[in-house]
């Protein structure tokens, strides 16, 4: 088994933008992490870099695959959800895909 | 408390002498009072000056001036007083520590951590034969410490493995079209004295895990995965 069949990331699930009644601020994301109950667990993931991973139609660079990368940048609300931010906005699309939450930047 | 708010951002309300002045700047220079002067050539000398009328004695620079001077005072730079400091290695990572690589080709094996180099990054081998991971160098936040250690007691690692060690080589400049349809297979081979380097170092490394138990190679040998279920912020490495 070589290091590339390694699952080194958690997963979660892109919920939707942080928004109020009736506007939507699409800088931010909310994430649920999979096994995150509490603020107290979410602590952990903080500042962790994220990968929303999606196919394309067309190809770049011989790969139909790309990725949006991010990081989560602080809690939201007492149920383990995460606030992020991502390098370009999460398209409205992606709500309810599934992202990767990696290990790094690590701190144990 | 700051004292010079911003007009927009990196411009300071006042300038610099303003700021020194508000600041009370002047209280607080070290300067030394200056020592008493050696006695040098006089600046000035007299000159008879002949002439009816005009006659008589002038103080003249033994120095002639220089005819040209800037128009404009040029600024200096401000000398930084910055000092790079070395990057803190985590409480958790110690010579022998057991390591998981978390990104890069090497991702989830485990490897074991020689020592820090100068430029802040991890020396880790795998060792070579356990695992497959050679010496290489690591950034500690691309790492998880695990509680387990191996015992490097005595083990002595060359001290050429320093940064410099793991430069890469500057490729001879082939022409673009000539690299471009390079046959894969005459690439350059691994030299053969790092190699070398590898086992020498190694040997000293695989001796030390077979003394720390019979599992500890096989332990080494095993990549890191999570499983479904698994909880990253509950598990204790």
């Amino acid at each position: 088994m070589g290091g590339k069949d390694a699952r080194l990331y958690s997963k979660g699930r892109i919920m939707g933008h942080k928004r109020g009644k009736r506007n939507s601020t699409p800088h931010t994301t909310l994430v649920k992490i999979e096994g995150v109950e509490n603020q107290k667990d979410a602590q952990f993931y903080l500042g962790k870099r994220i990968a929303y991973v999606y196919r394309a139609a067309t190809e770049v660079r011989g790969s139909k695959v790309r990725v949006i990368w991010g990081r989560v940048t602080r809690p939201h609300g007492n149920s383990g959800v995460v606030r992020s931010k991502f390098r370009s906005n999460i398209p409205p699309h992606a709500f309810g895909a599934s992202v990767r939450i990696m290990l790094y930047p690590s701190t144990v | 408390m700051a004292r010079n708010s911003q007009v927009s951002p990196y411009v300071g309300r006042l300038g610099r002498s303003a700021l020194f002045a508000k600041k009370g700047g002047y209280k607080k220079t070290d300067r030394k009072p200056t020592a008493a002067k050696e006695e040098s050539a006089p600046a000035f000398k007299e000159v008879e000056v002949k002439g009816a009328k005009n006659g008589g004695k002038r103080a003249v620079p033994t120095a002639k001036a220089s005819r040209f001077y800037p128009a404009e005072d040029v600024a200096k730079p401000k000398a930084s007083r910055k000092v790079q400091r070395p990057t803190a290695l985590r409480s958790s990572i110690t010579p022998g520590t057991v390591l998981i690589l978390l990104a890069g080709r090497f991702r989830g094996k485990r490897v074991v951590f020689l020592k820090q180099l100068e430029s802040g990054l991890l020396l880790v081998t795998g060792p070579f034969k356990v695992n497959g991971v050679p010496v290489r160098r690591v950034n500690q936040a691309y790492v998880i410490a695990t509680s387990t250690k191996i015992d490097l007691e005595g083990v002595q690692v060359d001290a050429k493995f320093d940064d410099a060690y793991f430069k890469r080589e500057k490729a001879a400049k082939t022409k673009q079209e000539a690299s471009f349809f390079a046959d894969p297979a005459n690439k350059a081979s691994h030299p053969e004295s790092k190699v070398a380097d590898q086992k020498a170092l190694d040997k000293a490394i695989i001796a030390a895990v077979k003394k720390a138990g019979p599992t500890m190679a096989k332990y080494l040998a095993a990549t890191f995965s999570l499983s479904k279920g698994d909880k990253p912020h509950a598990l204790r490495f």
